[in-house]
């Protein structure tokens, strides 16, 4: 789950030359991201950021803060957005492709075996009342990520952003509206509302 | 939507179209996939749907692969493989492009302006997904005072997320949830 918080700004390394060595090739490329994949229970962040930058040397720490914050503003799942970008950075569409299978493929043959065991075995008393309670925990663990990201904007008395961010909450948590309308409506309102907000600072 | 055509070809462009709405991440997105699975096209229950949440959670790999198993129950295997792909395919795409735009432009202040614009809106979506998952995963007190407990663990400590759910599975298989 921490797959959704910034990566902790480290100190630069001191490396006297650019990050890669040797660019990684396809099939390490695929094996790199397949491993980090695997190890990664619980947000798979933590994992490419040691791979990437701390073991196989291909970015520093700022480029991949930098790549991860360009994946974070895209949609769609982060850490999948990222292993595209990098791979595609390093091999081209060839690359992105490798990095993306080797992120996404191997989880997906556990996950299908699990929901495969969960729609056989799913009514079963006991693994009812296991996957009741590791539910209750997994809310609690996306409760404390949302907490942890909302601290910035509290230290910084950013009441606009809370503000915005209340609004989508009351209308996609509350209301329950259908996600494509608000943001329709919430993205351009908070875009112009931070263009202003900077105009005024500046 | 009654007249669902092929469950296989909805699933395709629910996934496709909300990959490219799921700003933030996978967990925001979880409102509309359960308005979408639950609400809208009755695919699973809220209790099943807490279950692949649950199951996702657990599971090694990227939280997005909560869509593979919605998919699985929608269709089989074929259903987990389809959602996985209209899931992270499109963004993907997208992703590739406007990377390379980025690379070749000079240094614009766009990324930095949206961003900081989108910032608020997904937290905001993550918190609405806590609170619907919250809601549909605690019937009772107990559970309740379990996802409370949990989160002020995991915002207090360091602890591993992994012990914290293992300690979870162990309170429901006791009965105690």
């Amino acid at each position: 789950m921490p797959s959704d918080s910034p990566p902790a700004p480290l100190p630069a390394p001191e490396l006297p030359t650019s990050s890669a060595p040797v660019p990684p090739g396809l099939v390490e490329l695929f094996v790199a991201f397949a491993r980090m994949s695997l190890a990664g229970f619980g947000g798979v962040l933590v994992w490419a950021r040691r791979s990437i930058v701390d073991q196989h040397r291909w970015m520093t720490a700022d480029e991949f803060n930098e790549t991860f914050a360009l994946c974070h503003f895209l949609p769609g799942p982060n850490i999948v957005n990222l292993s595209v970008v990098f791979g595609s950075r390093f091999r081209g569409i060839p690359g992105g492709i490798a990095a993306f299978a080797g992120l996404v493929g191997p989880p997906v043959v556990i996950v299908t075996i699990l929901a495969a065991l969960y729609s056989r075995y799913g009514e079963i008393d006991a693994l009812r009342r296991i996957l009741a309670g590791v539910s209750s925990v997994a809310v609690g663990l996306l409760l404390a990520v949302v907490l942890r990201m909302m601290m910035p904007l509290i230290k910084r008395r950013d009441l606009v952003g809370l503000l915005i961010l209340a609004a989508v909450f009351v209308a996609i948590g509350l209301l329950r509206l259908p996600l494509p309308t608000v943001l329709l409506v919430a993205i351009p309102l908070s875009i112009a509302i931070t263009l202003v907000a900077r105009r005024v600072a500046a | 939507m009654n007249s669902e055509p092929n469950p296989i070809l909805t699933l395709a462009w629910t996934f496709g179209l909300m990959s490219l709405f799921a700003v933030g991440g996978a967990n925001s997105a979880i409102p509309e996939m359960h308005r979408v699975a639950v609400d809208v096209h009755h695919w699973m229950t809220d209790r099943q749907f807490a279950d692949v949440f649950a199951i996702s959670q657990m599971s090694p790999g990227p939280n997005v692969l909560i869509v593979t198993l919605i998919g699985y129950s929608v269709g089989g295997v074929a259903g987990a493989l389809v959602a996985t792909l209209a899931m992270c395919g499109p963004t993907a795409v997208v992703a590739y492009y406007v990377s390379r735009l980025l690379a070749r432009s000079a240094r614009s202040p766009w990324p930095a302006i949206i961003q900081a614009a989108l910032v608020p809106l997904s937290i905001g979506l993550m918190g609405a997904s806590g609170l619907i998952l919250a809601l549909t995963s605690n019937r009772n007190w107990a559970a309740a005072l379990v996802t409370v407990a949990a989160g002020v663990l995991a915002f207090a400590t360091r602890l591993n997320p992994l012990w914290m759910l293992l300690a979870g599975g162990c309170l429901g298989f006791a009965g105690v949830i």
